[in-house]
């Protein structure tokens, strides 16, 4: 019979696959930033790499909540907003050196996740998104109020980064091209923090949570601890998102805290897929090349956007990456 | 005789007006099975609830190894020593079957390690497939738990179940829903168990309680009716007249 003989070839391609998934899976963190180097060189302008690379990290950072915890977040774009703010204000108002405006923003987004996290993940489900919708709204709000420190309406200015000194070497930051590398640095140490967290034991804690909340309890995890601490995390990399969007516009739009800001985070990391590593960058990608795209065509590119999103939800849940990652690579 | 492993004393639980409990007091000696018997309603999964934090009680204590439970959290039960499977399958769907096991082994010991990588706790990886052994189920640690077959995803839970070596181990109906030969391979494995420490055990097969359990203890509208041998309780009029007698087909 020859049936064997075509079976065992068979069995081995379909091995193959498997083992570049492994492979991929094990060399994520090298092969993203191999990605990101490539990057600027494929998009038609530095200004949308630089963005793409902020709004990747914001998903990423904010996957780690959605995709790996189960939790969905609507109030994100408070730990983005304040990591921008606080950047600005103390390179503006406090003439506060770069590096540690960025410390302090990321800082200070990682505090204001603690208490908002520590607030709404006492409740579950839609309660859950609710209770951070609201709370990012109050942030919103208080920025608005707030205007001597953060320019209320107008938005934040007054802070731009020229130059900056990186070991002894005098780079000219307004050039996208340093713009883009510098920030790189940003976005490659929050991937392999991300990474290495998901490695963790307790990023195997987070998913048991994900699966089966009920159970994980009984297993013996603090499942409130637990996801305060994964809020935590995910707001503070939210907050490094905001602080290289400060550094990148040398300005904070009002609307960066908005919930439109927390919708758009939910939608790139939906329509690039929540159940993988790189698949919300890839979203942030998408997204930010069809807006580069479509608004040139249209000032109503979000109906464009939208419906796309919507053909994704219903029909590839698993989004760009991971339909990619299932059907192609399996 | 041995000092008591649980001890439970005059333990009520009221939901509003309805009394799913009252004064149940009983106590638990180690290494022996006993059966928790009784019709539907009559407080069974309300007394293991109360067993294992997931409730707790309206009145009266809960003493495991001398210590009162009272403010105990239920996460922190299963490290006190008291573990416990579901009536309804209660696992990780999407994990593989290695990894359900070896996430439970974990919260014993790394809970909020970010850091180290997950695969080099060699020891959590030998447990889990040492449960998994223990269960039947090691040939397929590789798979999803939820392609696994009805009886096996029990055994997969009781191996959850068992991983942090529990003193008392609680389980609600591990036969639910199984057929003639996956509750025969569940009686086993759970004759296997007894042999090694002291389980509770909420089932509604009365053959099988018979066969299995040194005593039973019989609910009945939230309260304790009996509580004896086998024998004894298969000879209590009280409990013939509220349970065995009705018609269930088994007794």
């Amino acid at each position: 019979m020859n049936v064997p003989s075509v079976a065992a070839p068979l069995a081995a391609d379909a091995r193959k696959p498997a083992r570049l998934k492994a492979m991929m899976t094990t060399y994520r963190v090298p092969l993203s930033i191999l990605a990101l180097c490539i990057l600027p060189w494929l998009l038609p302008s530095k200004a949308l790499a630089v963005n793409v690379l902020i709004y990747g990290v914001v998903c990423v950072g904010y996957n780690l909540l959605f995709g790996y915890t189960g939790l969905l977040s609507f109030g994100h774009a408070a730990f983005f907003g304040a990591g921008a703010y606080i950047t600005g204000i103390a390179i503006g108002q406090f003439g506060v050196s770069w590096y540690l405006a960025v410390l302090m923003g990321v800082t200070g987004g990682a505090v204001l996740a603690f208490i908002i996290g520590g607030m709404s993940t006492r409740t579950r489900g839609i309660y859950f998104s609710m209770v951070t919708l609201a709370l990012a709204q109050l942030v919103y709000y208080v920025a608005l109020q707030a205007s001597t420190w953060t320019g209320g309406e107008n938005g934040l200015r007054g802070f731009t980064v020229n130059r900056i000194n990186l070991f002894g070497f005098d780079i000219n930051f307004l050039d996208p091209v340093n713009k883009y590398y510098v920030l790189m640095v940003f976005a490659a140490a929050a991937l392999w923090l991300v990474s290495r967290i998901l490695n963790s034991p307790f990023g195997a804690a987070i998913e048991a949570i994900r699966e089966n909340e009920r159970r994980a309890r009984t297993c013996g995890y603090d499942v409130e601890r637990t996801k305060l601490l994964a809020f935590t995390l995910s707001g503070t990399i939210c907050a490094l998102g905001g602080t290289m969007s400060a550094l990148h516009l040398a300005f904070v739009p009002l609307e960066s805290l908005h919930y439109l800001t927390s919708g758009m985070i939910v939608m790139m990391t939906l329509l690039g897929g929540a159940s993988s590593f790189f698949g919300p960058f890839i979203g942030a990608l998408v997204f930010l090349l069809m807006e580069d795209v479509f608004s040139l065509w249209t000032s109503h590119w979000q109906i464009i956007v939208g419906s796309i999103f919507v053909l994704f939800v219903l029909f590839l849940p698993k989004g760009i990456w991971g339909t990619f990652l299932s059907r192609v690579v399996r | 005789m041995s000092a008591p492993l649980l001890a439970v004393e005059n333990v009520g639980m009221k939901f509003g007006g309805f009394i799913a409990l009252q004064g149940v007091t009983t106590e638990f000696r180690p290494g022996r099975v006993t059966s928790i018997i009784g019709p539907n309603g009559a407080g069974k999964s309300t007394f293991f609830n109360v067993l294992s934090g997931v409730l707790s009680p309206s009145t009266g204590t809960v003493r495991f190894k001398g210590d009162d439970l009272k403010g105990t959290r239920q996460h922190e039960f299963v490290h006190r020593g008291i573990a416990r499977s579901y009536q309804i399958t209660n696992i990780f769907p999407d994990l593989s079957v290695h990894e359900n096991v070896r996430v439970a082994a974990q919260a014993g010991r790394s809970r909020y390690n970010i850091w180290t990588n997950r695969k080099k706790f060699d020891e959590l990886d030998a447990r889990a497939d040492k449960a998994l052994e223990s269960v039947g189920l090691i040939a397929k640690r590789n798979e999803t738990a939820k392609f696994l077959a009805h009886g096996q995803q029990r055994a997969l839970e009781i191996a959850i179940a068992l991983i942090s070596d529990p003193e008392l181990l609680l389980l609600d109906e591990p036969t639910a829903g199984m057929g003639p030969e996956e509750t025969k391979e569940m009686v086993a494995l759970l004759e296997k168990l007894a042999a090694e420490r002291t389980i509770l055990l909420v089932e509604h097969k009365m053959k099988m309680i018979l066969g299995l359990s040194d005593r039973i203890l019989v609910l009945h509208h939230g309260q304790l009716i009996a509580d004896g041998t086998p024998h004894e309780i298969q000879t209590d009029p009280e409990v013939r007249r509220v349970y065995l007698g009705q018609n269930h087909g088994y007794a």
